[in-house]
């Protein structure tokens, strides 16, 4: 790999831009593939990025190996709440690019959070800034109404792939009923994970943030769960 | 691209700023239960330090030995690991996959 190559692939990443590497791999030629690039193998490209999954492709020249490189998977947390402060590093270490959302300054704070994005917009505001995709994640963490539910009815409206929200089957079962008043009906609200994370007995912040991480994860990859 | 792949090549790229040689490794295909995917990547400097995996941990001796030849040589090569190809390599992937690994010298 040339260095200058990997001068720009490492600034395609630092922009958050989509990128292919594209190797020939007798020769060891290399070239990035943007999306929309004019290049004979857009197309291999296109698929390499939509899958989020590397190829080799046959050409008449040999073989050419398409490595994808997509901006991070992200996650949203609202509330910047104890368990958040267990399952933001694990979200980062996990490969995400993690926002905690809380107006409420007091709570998000650098100290609580080091090294975390924090936004203390109202969770509405903060998801129409960030729009989630389908590469993100959001999980509700406040169990405060007025918090967690605009955000839920921004992140049912998003392609998010995981919807999450901190609850007892009570606090969920009355949420729900908001939801639908709200003009939600099952087919949308389903989409949320609640009470949130896998069912693992987990008592203490960090073990909730464990079964979170683990129920985010069972949905990234298309495990049930 | 995850946390873990921005940390390979930015480590690729300071080691080379700081004038030591470097190569990558990139697992280009899999064939069975093998340990990590295509697309997975080491980063391999001149003494021997390295960083991200391409097995999980089956073969990435055998990968930095061939990486330290290629710094040398400047030949890209791809390398084959797998239970059935084990004459060829006397390191083989426990887990009885297969795995292919493109190995480059950073230029």
């Amino acid at each position: 790999m040339k260095r200058k190559l990997l001068d720009q692939l490492l600034a395609d990443r630092a922009a958050q831009r989509t990128v292919v590497v594209a190797t020939h791999l007798a020769s060891g030629d290399q070239r990035l593939i943007h999306p929309g690039d004019n290049d004979p193998l857009a197309a291999e490209a296109a698929l390499a990025i939509q899958s989020d999954k590397p190829r080799t492709v046959e050409t008449a020249d040999g073989d050419v190996f398409l490595n994808v490189f997509n901006p991070p998977l992200r996650m949203i947390i609202v509330g910047a709440v104890h368990i958040a402060q267990a399952l933001a590093p694990m979200a980062a270490m996990t490969g995400y690019d993690v926002t905690i959302v809380d107006p409420r300054q007091a709570w998000a704070t650098p100290e609580r959070f080091p090294d975390i994005r924090i936004m203390d917009a109202w969770p509405d505001e903060a998801l129409a800034e960030l729009k989630p995709d389908h590469r993100t994640a959001i999980v509700t963490l406040t169990h405060d109404p007025k918090l967690d539910d605009p955000a839920l009815q921004a992140a049912l409206a998003s392609d998010a792939f995981y919807i999450g929200s901190l609850g007892s089957r009570g606090t969920h079962a009355k949420r729900i009923q908001r939801l639908e008043t709200a003009g939600f009906d099952e087919s949308n609200h389903s989409r949320i994970h609640g009470p949130v994370g896998l069912n693992i007995g987990a008592k203490s912040p960090a073990e909730i943030a464990v079964s979170i991480m683990g129920q985010v994860t069972a949905a990234l990859r298309g495990a049930a769960a | 691209m995850s946390t873990e792949t921005r940390d390979i090549l930015q480590s690729a790229a300071d080691w080379q700023a700081a004038g030591r040689k470097v190569a990558l490794a990139t697992v280009v295909s899999t064939w069975g239960s093998a340990p990590r995917p295509a697309g997975s990547q080491l980063a391999i400097a001149e003494n021997g330090d390295f960083v991200g995996s391409v097995s999980g941990g089956c073969v990435e001796g055998a990968v930095v030995a061939e990486a330290l030849e290629i710094m040398r040589s400047g030949t890209p090569k791809q390398l084959d690991f797998g239970v059935s190809n084990d004459e060829a390599w006397e390191v083989g992937l426990a887990c009885g996959g297969k795995i292919s690994v493109f190995v480059e010298r950073l230029e």
